[in-house]
């Protein structure tokens, strides 16, 4: 394992006719680290990934993976980095074990070889080993994929959107594997357009629109919340969230599963003080049964500010 | 070359997988030789012919025998006058009539002139001058039996249908169906199987492996190089075992010929793919691009000699002309490559020129 | 009759002898949010496509709209919306040509369809993009604009299979508010998601595992049934019953 960046991105400009798809995207993954970048579709992820796979050429910018530049050293770079597209991208009318097999020998190597490397995903797939991969429920689909890509024992992984459409505990076990291979020092660059899985990653860039918004450890990333937020519930949630729109500090207001998340917009009120003030508030909406707590910002919080200040700016 | 062979096996499995595309590409000869075959066959049988014999004799007799014994005639009627002919052409009864003058074989004796008129249903020109070859030949055969040879110089004028005496069109048309099954098979196939890994999204796993592209190519087209050779053979038994299509040449000329059109083929398929976003455009451009030429301008349908002049410099572009050529030569004529080589020689430059141009357009990246 | 917007009592579907649906019985009110859960594969999308009318039931019956599944089947298409993850709009079209396509699929008269494309743009602040291509305007307004379509004909229940896949958070809750707007107006919603915070929006829900109902109820009481914190745990819970953490 070298100790070069495992990935350096430098202004990374990338145009499609007069739509900018990336706009001067920089960040960096240390040898070893489980890197997220997390948006919804259309942010430009899989723009990002397929200019440091080699398979698109940055209109402006500079990107080395492992130490090699993504545009010269295009041959060197192919065999020694393992992808998993956007898309399912296997031949469903081949089985599980062919498609593996075929991947296998188009990096010249064959599954023999890769066994120790695939042995914690191919336990779980090795059951369906005769399977046409068109008839794999979702999850499977997406280890078969994360199987082909490891096949023949890469030296960083990157995945576009690997749970994207996978159900709740599909994606949990997706990303326990994930864990595992970064465990053993592989580093993984993946994105997601869900929130929740943030948590997984040692650190994450948050992308809309192009541009990275932030890029922290995800602990980090809710603490950094600019403005008190707290928790409101109530019985009737969309009567509630009209009138907390309606007060007139109210920076933002958003369902959050049960309960309304409110942001002030005022930097340094009080918990207290805002408590008394929209308490009042909706009392005079006419809504009763109203509680509110201040609350620790989620990742989802965070995109939700900072992707409402690029909307602004 | 792990790589290929595990190409080589994978794009088998697909064609295997798919047992419909299968069945369909393994048919589809037979089907195009038994439809060629009997349903646009251009030789007539059974012919309804009616005979105006004023003075029928032991001449006129054995004329008619003749005729009858023939399987591509049946004498409908026997009048003495030429009256009435008119109504039964148009209502379809006879589509031929031989009007013999009177006295036939005392004209004969004395090696008088013999005017004999023959009347030819002509509303489809075609068939009404095939009709009127076996007619004529017919007559003309008894009238050199029956003139005994009086030692004078004679000069006859006689067209002799060459290579195809019997003017079976069943022969005609089975080279044209060689160039244009394996047009079909291998140019449509290849673009479709190229074109099927963009839409999917596979090709991105392909590009991003090591795998240079004119690898990822040329190991995918080895099957269909096997189907094209599959088609050839079962086009050539079909055509023999249904209609006694004879080969007069060499079949390993045949096969090496048949292998040389197929890569260009291939290579025509490669290059739709490498423009065609998807499966359907490349379905679209490889029907529309190729089959139209290969059946019209290839001299397969048309004759090239009947084509208005442009066409006919256009039809020296369509490489199944050529193949064409080389295909009839030697099924047909029994040729070998000391009289085919220019054409071999033009195959061969068209196919280098589109395999460079396709390779030329494989993309290493996306977009 | 019985007064729901949708009643299915041992709806059940073979594939062979694969049940992909097994007798499931469950109501949905008028104008209740319904979270229809589970994993890949349990069973969600066969249950959707008979209740939608697109695929007989082997057994059980059902009504949606008051008319039953199978001797209605016309009635109930007239009566219901139905919008899918590959959302149902043609993308060379306009966004106005899609929605006077559907209005006039449906048989919304022509001065409705006025008025009511009116009020979706206004709604959904699409107003100057009446005569954009679809496939020209952001995914999050599609998203939008195929929901507020598939309302046009104001059906009494209206089908949303995974509509949120893959937007932003904030339109993602945009799309929800539209959601509880529809509820409110009476329309009942059936929806499908991956994102289990989103079952938290839901009146009731129900949790599909191998093609039978495993859990449903309001978010809470399912908590509490399953012995659950979060509906993370409960789904864990239910769907891998030997890995729960």
């Amino acid at each position: 394992m070298s100790d070069d960046p495992a990935v350096e991105a430098q202004g990374l400009v990338r145009r499609f006719g007069d739509d900018a798809a990336l706009h001067e995207v920089s960040f960096d993954v240390a040898p070893g680290e489980l890197y997220g970048i997390i948006g919804p579709d259309g942010a430009g992820k899989t723009t990002l990934f397929r200019i440091l796979v080699t398979l698109l050429l940055p209109d402006a910018g500079t990107a080395r993976v492992l130490g090699r530049d993504v545009v010269k050293d295009l041959w060197n770079l192919r065999s020694r980095i393992g992808y998993m597209p956007g898309r399912f991208s296997l031949y469903p009318d081949l089985s599980v074990a062919e498609n593996l097999g075929f991947f296998a020998a188009l990096f010249d190597t064959t599954i023999a070889e890769a066994r120790e490397t695939i042995a914690p995903i191919w336990v779980q797939l090795e059951q369906f080993a005769a399977r046409r991969a068109g008839a794999l429920s979702g999850g499977m689909k997406q280890k078969l994929a994360l199987c082909c890509a490891l096949v023949h024992r890469p030296e960083i992984l990157f995945l576009d959107e690997p749970t994207t459409g996978v159900d709740a505990v599909s994606r949990k076990e997706f990303w326990d594997l994930l864990a595992r291979l970064r465990d053993e020092g592989l580093p993984i660059v993946v994105s997601t357009p869900y929130m929740d899985e943030a948590i997984r990653c040692d650190r994450v860039s948050l992308m809309q629109g192009g541009r990275l918004l932030v890029t922290d450890r995800p602990a980090e990333i809710g603490r950094g919340y600019p403005r008190p937020l707290l928790a409101v519930r109530g019985s009737n949630i969309l009567g509630l969230l009209g009138a907390l729109r309606g007060f007139p500090h109210a920076a933002a207001v958003w369902p959050f599963g049960e309960a309304l998340h409110y942001t002030d917009a005022r930097r340094d009120a009080q918990v207290e003080q805002i408590t008394r003030e929209l308490a009042a508030h909706v009392q005079s909406a006419g809504l009763s049964g109203v509680s509110m707590s201040p609350i620790a910002a989620s990742i989802e919080d965070a995109f939700m500010w900072y992707m409402a200040q690029e909307q602004a700016a | 070359m792990r790589a290929f062979v595990g190409f080589v096996r994978k794009e088998t499995l697909h064609l295997l997988r798919d047992r419909q595309t299968l069945a369909i590409l393994l048919l589809f000869p037979v089907v195009q030789v038994l439809i060629f075959g009997f349903a646009v066959r251009t030789d007539v049988r059974d012919i309804a012919i009616a005979i105006v014999d004023p003075t029928p004799d032991v001449a006129t007799l054995e004329l008619r025998e003749r005729i009858d014994a023939s399987d591509r005639f049946h004498i409908v009627g026997v009048a003495p006058s030429a009256r009435g002919l008119d109504p039964q052409f148009r209502g379809g009864a006879i589509r031929q009539a031989l009007v013999l003058p009177a006295g036939v074989e005392r004209r004969l004796g004395r090696g008088d002139s013999l005017p004999v008129q023959l009347l030819t249903d002509g509303s489809d020109p075609n068939t009404g001058g095939i009709m009127q070859g076996y007619a004529t030949a017919i007559v003309e055969r008894w009238y050199r039996d029956a003139v005994p040879a009086t030692g004078a110089l004679r000069i006859e004028a006689r067209a002799r249908m060459r290579y195809n005496p019997t003017l079976e069109s069943s022969h005609l048309f089975v080279p044209g169906l060689v160039a244009f099954v394996l047009t079909i098979v291998s140019a449509l196939m290849t673009a479709i199987s190229i074109s099927r890994e963009k839409e999917t999204g596979t090709m991105e796993m392909l590009l991003v492996s090591p795998i240079r592209p004119t690898a990822i190519v040329a190991g995918k087209v080895m099957p269909y190089i096997g189907l094209g050779f599959v088609s050839v053979l079962l086009v050539l038994v079909a055509a023999r075992a249904v209609f006694g299509v004879p080969l007069r040449g060499s079949l390993v000329l045949l096969l090496a010929e048949s292998g040389l059109y197929i890569v260009t083929a291939l290579a025509l398929g490669i290059v739709i793919s490498t423009k065609a976003p998807n499966q359907r455009t490349a379905m679209i451009a490889a029907l529309a691009g190729l089959m139209m030429p290969t059946l019209l301008l290839s001299g397969f349908i048309f004759p090239l000699d009947s084509l208005p002049r442009v066409l006919q410099y256009l039809s020296y572009a369509v490489p199944a002309r050529w193949f064409l050529t080389i295909v009839r030569g030697i099924m047909i004529k029994g040729a070998g490559l000391a009289t085919l080589w220019q054409e071999t020689l033009i195959l061969m430059g068209m196919t280098l020129f589109l395999l460079a141009k396709g390779s030329r357009g494989l993309a290493i990246r996306l977009g | 009759m019985t007064g729901h917007a949708i009643d299915a009592r041992a709806l059940t579907r073979r594939f062979g002898s694969f049940t992909a649906v097994d007798a499931i019985t469950f109501h949905v009110e008028p104008g209740e949010v319904f979270g229809f859960l589970g994993a890949n594969g349990a069973g969600k999308t066969t249950a959707i496509r008979m209740l939608i009318g697109v695929l007989a039931p082997t057994s059980g019956s059902a009504t949606v709209a008051g008319y039953d599944l199978k001797t209605q089947a016309e009635q109930v298409r007239r009566r219901i919306g139905y919008m899918s993850q590959k959302f149902s709009l043609y993308e060379d079209l306009t966004v106005q040509e899609n929605i006077t396509l559907y209005g006039g699929i449906y048989g919304v008269s022509d001065r409705d369809i006025v008025t009511r494309t009116g009020e979706i743009l206004g709604r959904i602040g699409l107003e100057h993009a009446g005569d954009e291509l679809v496939r020209d305007i952001p995914l999050g307004w599609k998203q939008q604009l195929a929901f507020c379509v598939a309302l046009l004909h104001r059906p009494a229940v209206v089908f949303l299979d995974e509509p949120t896949g893959g937007v932003d958070p904030i339109t993602r809750r945009r799309f929800w508010e539209l959601i509880y707007e529809a509820g409110a107006a009476g329309t009942s919603v059936l929806v499908t998601t991956h994102y289990l915070d989103e079952a938290e929006y839901c009146r009731r829900i129900s949790i599909m595992v191998d093609g039978a109902i495993a859990a449903m109820g309001t978010p809470a009481e399912v908590r509490k049934a399953v012995g659950a914190e979060t509906l993370d745990e409960v789904f864990l819970k239910l769907t891998r019953p030997g890995t729960a953490a």
